[in-house]
């Protein structure tokens, strides 16, 4: 049973899941809303695009995955510069009226790593310009530093390429980058299956970030049910104190008294 | 009134940023509009005018990771 009090706090909200997912790529809105509460998720990335002005009547968001419910994420997926994220996440603030954003920056789409120099420059601009900026961010340990001081709401290093589903590559600089941070820290991109959220509950992430893991799933509503159990159990295990390893074995039964 | 609206050319009789958000056919609730780069608060769409060759973006949140 989880601790009802086992909460995390990002820029002074709240919260109980420490599952947050993506709402890109599923068959449709009513499909990404059902996986939304499946997950047990409080909070749901967007990205923000042209209206479709040939077809207004065209399905929305909104309409389905509803802010009333879901604290929306407003992503600056698709830009390339500070500026263009910034511009972006301006207009975010202004379409759903708060400022808790997640900024991405990229570099190359073959591998969608972002461009941690730019990162930290548009950074600079939006915490200036009164943002809570969770930042998608490589897992290289420095450099998450060099958000923290600069003022990220959070950190969220990808643990492997987006939409790569391969897992945790580098447990070690994800470890290292929870135990200096003061700051949540979430795994944001990378995850393909439960275990792998298991494992960065398990390194001490405040909570996960996915997408493509529950989207790209065959049945994406039982993926998302199964990933809420993933980081339910990769936070318990966390908080209980796995075992420490060992080289030989260990009997579970006692010697004494054997016939 | 000759303007560009999300990057494509468009006549429109519209002559507030209000008034272009309903003859678009959008609810004004759920975008978030920019003229000529600037952001155009809702609070002030109705006061807003539109100019000739004025650059608009109509945005609103879609599914993403």
């Amino acid at each position: 049973m989880t601790d009802a009090q086992d909460t995390w706090t990002v820029a002074g909200r709240t919260f109980s899941s420490r599952l947050i997912v993506g709402t890109g790529k599923y068959a449709d809105y009513a499909q990404n809303a059902a996986a939304a509460e499946a997950a047990g998720a409080e909070i749901v990335t967007v990205a923000l695009r042209r209206v479709n002005l040939s077809d207004p009547t065209q399905p929305m968001l909104v309409d389905h995955v509803k802010p009333e419910r879901f604290t929306f994420l407003p992503n600056t997926a698709g830009c390339f510069t500070g500026e263009d994220a910034v511009r972006t996440l301006r207009l975010a603030r202004e379409a759903g009226g708060w400022g808790l954003v997640k900024l991405e920056v990229l570099s190359d789409t073959a591998h969608l790593y972002p461009d941690m120099v730019e990162t930290l420059r548009a950074l600079d601009l939006l915490v200036k310009d009164g943002f809570d900026v969770m930042v998608y961010c490589t897992d290289d340990v420095v450099m998450a530093k060099r958000l923290e001081e600069a003022g990220a709401a959070a950190i969220m290093p990808a643990a492997a390429p987006i939409g790569s589903g391969l897992g945790i590559q580098n447990r070690v600089n994800i470890r290292l980058i929870v135990e200096q941070a003061k700051v949540p820290v979430l795994v944001d991109a990378g995850v393909g299956t439960a275990s792998d959220a298991t494992i960065a509950m398990e390194l001490g992430c405040d909570a996960v970030l996915m997408n493509t893991a529950i989207a790209g799933a065959k049945d994406p509503i039982r993926m998302a049910h199964a990933m809420k159990h993933a980081v339910i159990a990769g936070r318990e295990a966390y908080l209980a104190g796995r075992m420490p390893k060992r080289m030989y074995a260990s009997a579970s039964s006692p010697m004494a008294g054997l016939i | 009134m000759r303007i560009q609206v999300n990057g494509e050319p468009r006549v429109v009789a519209a002559a507030t940023v209000l008034a272009l958000v309903e003859e678009l056919g959008l609810d004004v609730r759920k975008v978030a509009v920019e003229r000529n780069l600037e952001i155009v608060p809702r609070s002030l769409h109705a006061g807003t005018p539109i100019a000739d060759g004025d650059r608009i973006e109509v945005v609103q949140f879609v599914g993403g990771g």
